[in-house]
């Protein structure tokens, strides 16, 4: 009945970093919807490099955190939320931050692929810069190859451009949403679930295209795959019923969890 | 003794379950008699479109032996009633898509902005109470919206519009614009609440406000609904009757100035079964092929309604 031994310093389940490598930090933050709290004084430091991946049970608040963070949780009706985020230590909730201009620094790819049924490929990757402002042609162009290629859908669509974008594969979709959000050009890319809906090999084509772009971009994934989260994070978060748990890197959390709901979550004790 | 009784449920049910996919008695007469008065309710239908129909086409054909084709295609005067009598049917036609052409100009804006605000802006409790007041235009009797055209809405217009007679088409066109709003704003409004709300949100994601989104985003996806809708208005519009009959004037002249009296394809129709014009006289028959050209009319546009309905669809 011997188990292994615990390490004689206790690690602290939730890691911090230095201001420097945080792109997006929460403080005590708190979330509503009506008066069902969905969030718990979460506080949490996400690095600025490498991917980080957000795990847990269904309606643990992980969507609802990744919404916090470019201000989508406040589009509902009835939903407050008290606290702290900020973005490269600025806040997002100031008195003087425009959420949208906040949005075009913090893109978003949603669980459903949504292309805009009524644009061809390309008026989808431009909507995001047409939306908010007239662009010439010749930049236009250069935009849509440049995004098209960082999704790695270039070759795929290179030929039918003027094609609607729900002509596309539901995986094919998908990408042409990465490329919409990359476009804009942001900062941080949050990702919510954007595989769930896919079959495994576009899942497959998507988690390969996290490793190039963890490189020029802060990236946020909800999952509940977990697999997919050892797979594609650095870091791994770790929410339940709204509270963050664990915070860890990635091969530490699922060889060496810290906490002890980490570790009954990731062996499937509940979940 | 135990393993008998248990093999003994077991094959009982397996037996109950075989014959629960058979048939028990034969179908009830009861089940019948249901099939057969659906049919006959069904068929019902369809056979009192095609009578309407066949009646038109046979009480047409006499008219046209003796008015030709051309000449009711070709004329630009409509006088069956007259001594020198001509029959071109242009003057109903234009004074018809005239005051159809008012009553949308005034019905799409108002319309369409009442759904994008119902749907859009409104909260839902509003949206519960405003919705089916607006359906309320649509339920007042047209004889009534008639006399509000002549005896409120021309007499306000003349201060404002100079030169404008007391029978004129602009005055039934705005008030007909009127009753069909809650026809366009309640169609466009469910197929705008049937944009899925990922589209919305993929819009505010991109950095779009909220305008962009509605605009750009929410509104071209439910064109399908939206156009549905337009269509649809427009066939009630031309198929109108009261509002015209009582306040556009019955005087059938080709005009494309809309504050002169007018007559509509059905507003003449009424005149001549109002009237008395003997039956069997050409003038009577008349009344059956204008009857005919406004079936097309409305069937064109129907038909188009159906393709963009279609086309929404797929797409």
């Amino acid at each position: 009945m011997s188990r292994p031994r615990k390490p004689t310093i206790e690690l602290p389940p939730v890691v911090s970093f230095p201001d420097d490598q945080t792109k997006v930090r929460a403080r005590g933050l708190n979330a509503w919807f009506g008066d069902k709290q969905v969030l718990f004084d979460v506080s949490i430091d996400v690095p600025s490099q490498g991917v980080t991946a957000i795990i847990g049970p269904s309606g643990c608040g992980k969507s609802t955190f990744v919404r916090c963070v470019n201000r989508m949780h406040e589009l509902v009706e009835s939903a407050r939320l008290s606290g702290e985020v900020s973005l490269d230590g600025e806040s997002v909730y100031g008195a003087d931050v425009d959420p949208v201009l906040l949005r075009r620094r913090v893109g978003m790819v949603f669980q459903k692929p949504n292309p805009f049924p009524t644009m061809s490929i390309r008026d989808n990757v431009l909507a995001g810069l047409k939306l908010t402002k007239t662009l010439d042609k010749s930049t236009a162009e250069q935009n849509v190859e440049q995004a098209l290629s960082q999704a790695a859908l270039w070759n795929e669509v290179r030929d039918r451009l003027d094609e609607p974008g729900g002509s596309l594969s539901g995986g094919q979709q998908q990408r042409l949403c990465i490329a919409r959000a990359l476009a804009v050009q942001p900062d941080v890319l949050l990702m919510d679930e954007p595989c769930s809906a896919l079959d495994p090999i576009a899942t497959a084509h998507i988690e390969d295209l996290l490793h190039t772009l963890k490189e020029h971009y802060t990236i946020v994934i909800v999952t509940h795959n977990m697999q997919q989260a050892a797979r594609v994070s650095d870091m791994t978060a770790f929410f339940l019923s709204g509270e963050l748990i664990e915070f860890s890197p990635t091969s530490e959390t699922f060889t060496a969890p810290r906490h002890q709901r980490t570790e009954e979550y990731i062996t499937g004790k509940f979940g | 003794m135990a393993i008998t009784s248990s093999w003994r449920a077991y094959s009982d049910s397996k037996a109950m379950r075989a014959s629960a996919i058979k048939r028990g008695t034969p179908r009830g007469i009861g089940e019948r008699l249901i099939e057969f008065s659906l049919t006959g309710c069904g068929l019902l239908s369809v056979l009192t479109t095609l009578g309407i129909l066949s009646v038109l086409v046979i009480e047409t054909i006499p008219f046209f032996r003796q008015v030709s084709l051309a000449e009711f295609l070709g004329d630009s005067q409509w006088t069956p009633l007259f001594a020198e009598k001509h029959f071109g049917i242009w003057p109903l036609l234009v004074g018809t898509l005239m005051t159809m052409l008012v009553a949308i100009c005034v019905a799409l804006p108002l319309g369409l902005f009442a759904a994008i605000y119902l749907s859009e802006f409104a909260k839902p409790r509003t949206r519960q109470i405003v919705k089916p007041a607006l359906e309320v235009l649509a339920g007042i009797p047209t004889i009534v919206y008639g006399y509000f055209a002549l005896v409120v809405v021309t007499p306000m217009l003349q201060k404002i519009v100079p030169g404008l007679a007391g029978f004129n088409a602009l005055s039934p066109g705005i008030v007909m614009g009127i009753m069909i709003v809650p026809m366009i704003s309640s169609i466009s409004e469910d197929a705008l609440h049937a944009v899925p709300n990922g589209l919305r949100e993929g819009a505010y994601a991109l950095g779009a406000g909220r305008n962009a989104t509605i605009f750009r985003v929410v509104l071209p996806a439910a064109r399908g609904g939206i156009s549905v809708a337009v269509l649809l208005a427009i066939a009630r519009a031309i198929g109108e009757t009261m509002i015209v009959a009582i306040a556009a004037g019955q005087q059938p002249r080709l005009t494309f100035d809309p504050r002169v009296p007018v007559e509509t394809m059905t507003a003449y129709i009424v005149q001549v079964s109002m009237g008395d014009t003997p039956h069997g006289t050409l003038g009577y028959q008349s009344i059956f092929a204008v009857g005919a050209a406004l079936f097309v009319v409305t069937f064109v546009i129907n038909a188009l309604g159906h393709r963009m309905a279609r086309h929404a669809v797929s797409s």
